[in-house]
């Protein structure tokens, strides 16, 4: 463990990882649960993402709506997330009201009520959630793509669960799932921030060291079977403009082969931040907005590989340009991609991606909160040596592993192919029109 | 709920904020404004910056000319071609990006600190010796327009375009920053040329820099690049009409096939963000629709009806009398019931005072979040940059407490009564 960081597992499983950060009076506390949609099947896709939002319906100690109010009177923030991998849920406060945040935790971990009635009010909220992806053509584009590449595992549906999961998971099944999975043994308390150690430590075995832990829970077994040929899917729907995703099958982020495929990444869409907050830079001079928007066959181009714990997906999103065609947009793809399998880049190629991964780590070190984000992320799929030892692994890629990966994964046979096609509907009636004038 | 007993005290949250003793300010010869702040636990720095032009000097056949002229800036420049520009930046694992908004043209970068002057280097040539090149600029007006087909389908932008045409009718702000995809057809290579040379100049430009360097070596770079900077034609923005607020409430949809959410943006123009009652409009939108989870809004439109995963109402302030509205989606085939929960709220906001218990949790959270709010350089600069623009006094952010404290529930119903009649809103909802 790097110093500065205190990393210990409590009698009851829960793995407790803190870093004294002392610039600024703040406090930011994670509390992570190795539950996400890879543990979901047909019939509870959505299930993960519904119990993070049941969460925050209140506890017999904390009605709904207490904390929040609590914790905005502090003038701190929290929230949730939900991925394919994990659970998270994050309090950033002022230092002096950093106990409030682990009381929280500490109590919804157990004590989540699930009440019928914020049950079927939360399943509106939840599908007017889904509703609102459903207007954005990428959403719908995405849902074909990953449910077309995983037809074992079950990456296969998106996050936010099939509509036909949303309307009909009922009370006992949120709160299996909760019970489940919710337990000191399957959870990460990351925290960072204002603090003194040894003090935080007894505050912390006081609340959450009580808490029994649960059964272990299976795991995850459907692995993906290797794909064997191209698959193509074609989504038609509203609007003029025609959107391509192309996804190749990945390594995980604790492959060897995951640090080459993060330069390959870098090289030929931009380096993608893996920074919860910070941002990224732009990718102008990567080889496929190169090949692309500078040659106008896209407006547009991007990619991304997560860090999950199976083989996910490598990413690349496009725009088509108006003024080109699907077949010349993806000839020039091909060739960038054949041009990569064919000779290895350059060392200054590589030097400078690994410039690029230098500075976004900066930026993120900023915040205490991206700082915390990385003592549990990182647990979710390695460890936390996994992040401080990101940088030297990326250096130590060669040009010939870039070659190499870019052989083995970027093949035609590896892939999904997604188009978000215009479906020329007339247009309805004017767009803008006067409805009513009230007094 | 205890207090903890494991902070420790190494950090004054006092002395946290910015203040007169540890911003450094300068006004260059040429009367650009420089902000700086060190931050030595950042191995990065950020900088921001603005000038002062923006869409109200568009003519009406070329909506949208600052826009693409502050996008094109970095397409080429006399010094370096445009894969030049990028390369230094992104070699460096920097980044610099400009925008344009209605009063000012906005830029931001961040660096390693050791690059700094690369920086700022490439943001004075962008600024000073655009050159906008033919094929390059094609090439950014297809992205604009592919962006402008995309505005067209996405009901969030469209409603408040809508909404923006009913509230501020007759007024320079009903028009969208980024133009319409006529005006931007229309627009040539040498209109840009030709705004950048009447416009772009030093008077009126802020920029703040913030992050691991002394803020001496800080204004030291800056005035390398900017300080011989003069521009004898550098026009002034127009001055901005007065608005004539809306008679009664209008309601108007935007129909877009094929979705499966509509949004609902509502409400009226508010105060400018130097107006007196600003802070007081401020804390009562707070809790109108953001305190907790969205305020009394999302309370009984979220929480209680179910209706809505988002809405929330927001107060732009800025420098003339920016929106104050609430925005939510919601089922098509709720729409009706979303509205009128809203417009019940309004209606109590508009006649009754806020809680006094109400205005303290505001209050307590307005003053908390201050240095959550400065938790990254980003975050720093932003609050030096807003400092200047609204000429609140390097002291503000320490004075802020007691502003905020001051503020009296009869003063937040005073803003409702001014600026949110319910009876004369703007109403717009776009979708299927």
């Amino acid at each position: 463990m790097p110093p500065g960081i205190t990393r210990l597992t409590l009698s009851n499983g829960l793995q407790v990882l803190l870093k004294e950060i002392h610039s600024a009076p703040l406090i930011s506390h994670w509390i992570w649960y190795r539950v996400g949609s890879r543990n979901e099947h047909p019939g509870k896709t959505g299930i993960s993402h519904w119990v993070e939002h049941m969460q925050f319906k209140g506890t017999p100690d904390y009605p709904a709506g207490v904390i929040d109010k609590a914790i905005s009177r502090e003038g701190g923030y929290w929230n949730a997330f939900t991925f394919l991998d994990w659970t998270a849920y994050y309090e950033s406060l002022p230092a002096a009201s950093g106990d409030l945040a682990l009381r929280t935790e500490a109590d919804r971990m157990v004590n989540s009520l699930f009440e019928e009635q914020e049950v079927e009010s939360e399943r509106t909220v939840i599908i007017s959630e889904r509703q609102g992806n459903e207007n954005e053509p990428t959403f719908l584009l995405n849902e074909e793509v990953q449910a077309a590449a995983f037809r074992v595992h079950p990456y296969h549906h998106e996050i936010i669960g099939d509509m036909a999961d949303l309307q009909t998971i009922s009370r006992s099944l949120l709160y299996d799932h909760y019970r489940a999975h919710y337990v000191p043994n399957n959870a990460v308390l990351a925290v960072a921030g204002d603090f003194e150690t040894a003090a935080l430590l007894k505050s912390i075995r006081e609340l959450y060291e009580p808490i029994p832990a649960g059964s272990n829970l299976p795991p995850v077994q459907r692995r993906e079977p290797p794909q064997h040929g191209e698959r193509r899917v074609r989504v038609e729907g509203p609007g003029e403009t025609t959107y391509v995703q192309l996804s190749y099958h990945a390594p995980a982020a604790n492959e060897a082969d995951f640090y080459a495929m993060n330069v390959l990444d870098s090289l030929l869409t931009g380096p993608s931040s893996l920074n919860l907050f910070g941002g990224g830079i732009s990718n102008k001079t990567s080889r496929l907005y190169q090949a692309l928007v500078e040659t106008e066959k896209a407006v547009s181009v991007s990619g991304g590989l997560g860090a999950t714990i199976d083989p996910y997906l490598y990413d690349i999103h496009m725009i088509l340009h108006p003024q080109s065609s699907l077949d010349e947009l993806l000839e020039t793809t091909e060739a960038e991609i054949t041009r990569m399998q064919a000779s290895p880049p350059t060392p200054e190629e590589l030097g400078r991606a690994v410039k690029q991964a230098r500075a976004l780590f900066a930026y993120g070190s900023e915040s205490i909160s991206n700082q915390a984000f990385w003592l549990g992320f990182a647990e979710m799929f390695a460890d936390y040596d996994w992040f401080t030892g990101y940088l030297e692994k990326l250096a130590a890629v060669t040009p010939e592993d870039v070659q190499r990966v870019a052989q083995a994964y970027l093949r035609p046979q590896n892939r999904v192919l997604g188009t978000y096609v215009p479906d020329h509907r007339p247009a309805p009636e004017e767009g803008y029109s006067v409805e009513e004038a009230e007094g | 709920m205890q207090p903890g007993t494991f902070h420790t005290s190494s950090a004054n949250a006092g002395h946290s904020l910015p203040g007169p003793d540890d911003i450094e300010r300068l006004e260059l010869d040429n009367g650009i404004i420089v902000l700086a702040r060190s931050n030595f636990n950042s191995p990065s720095v950020v900088i921001q910056g603005s000038l002062s032009i923006g869409g109200l000097s568009d003519p009406q056949d070329k909506l949208g000319l600052a826009f693409f002229s502050a996008l094109g800036l970095m397409r080429g420049t006399a010094a370096r071609s445009f894969q030049q520009i990028y390369d230094t930046l992104e070699s460096a694992g920097a980044s610099l990006g400009f925008s344009g908004g209605t009063h000012t043209t906005s830029f931001g970068g961040k660096a390693l600190a050791e690059d700094l002057g690369l920086l700022l280097v490439l943001a004075a040539e962008a600024m000073r010796q655009p050159v906008y090149p033919p094929e390059q600029i094609e090439r950014l007006r297809a992205q604009l327009l592919t962006g402008l087909a995309i505005r067209s389908q996405d009901t969030s932008e469209m409603a408040s375009l809508a909404f923006d045409q009913v509230i501020y009718a007759g007024h320079p702000y009903r028009y969208p920053e980024d133009g319409y995809p006529e005006t931007i057809s229309a627009i040539q290579v040498s209109d840009l040329q030709e705004f950048q040379r009447r416009h772009y100049g030093p008077r009126g430009m802020v920029i703040a820099v913030v992050g691991g360097i002394e803020p001496a070596k800080a204004m030291e770079a800056v005035a390398k690049v900017l300080a011989d900077w003069q521009n004898p034609l550098q026009t002034d923005p127009p001055a901005l009409p007065g608005l004539n607020p809306l008679a009664e409430t209008r309601r108007v949809k935007v129909n877009i096939g094929g979705k499966a959410q509509s949004d609902i943006v509502l409400g009226a123009a508010g105060p400018a963000r130097r107006d007196p009652n600003f802070l007081a409009a401020s804390l009562g939108n707070n809790i109108l629709g953001q305190f907790g989870m969205m305020g009394r809004l999302g309370e009984s439109v979220r929480e209680q009806a179910g209706l809505a995963y988002y809405i929330a109402s927001g107060l732009a302030g800025g420098i003339g009398p920016g929106p104050w509205d609430v925005a939510a989606g919601v089922d098509p085939e709720n729409v009706d019931e979303a509205i009128d929960l809203i417009l019940e709220e309004l209606q109590r906001f508009y006649q009754e005072p806020v809680t006094p218990e109400e205005l303290a949790d505001s209050q307590a959270n307005y003053i908390g979040r201050l240095p959550l709010s400065m938790e990254s350089n980003a975050g720093v600069a932003s609050a030096l940059m807003a400092l200047e623009r609204f000429n609140l006094g390097l002291d503000y952010y320490r004075r802020y407490p007691d502003l905020v404290r001051s503020v009296t529930p009869e003063q937040v119903l005073e803003t409702a009564r001014q600026y949110l009649d319910p009876a004369r809103l703007g109403i717009a909802v776009a979708g299927s």
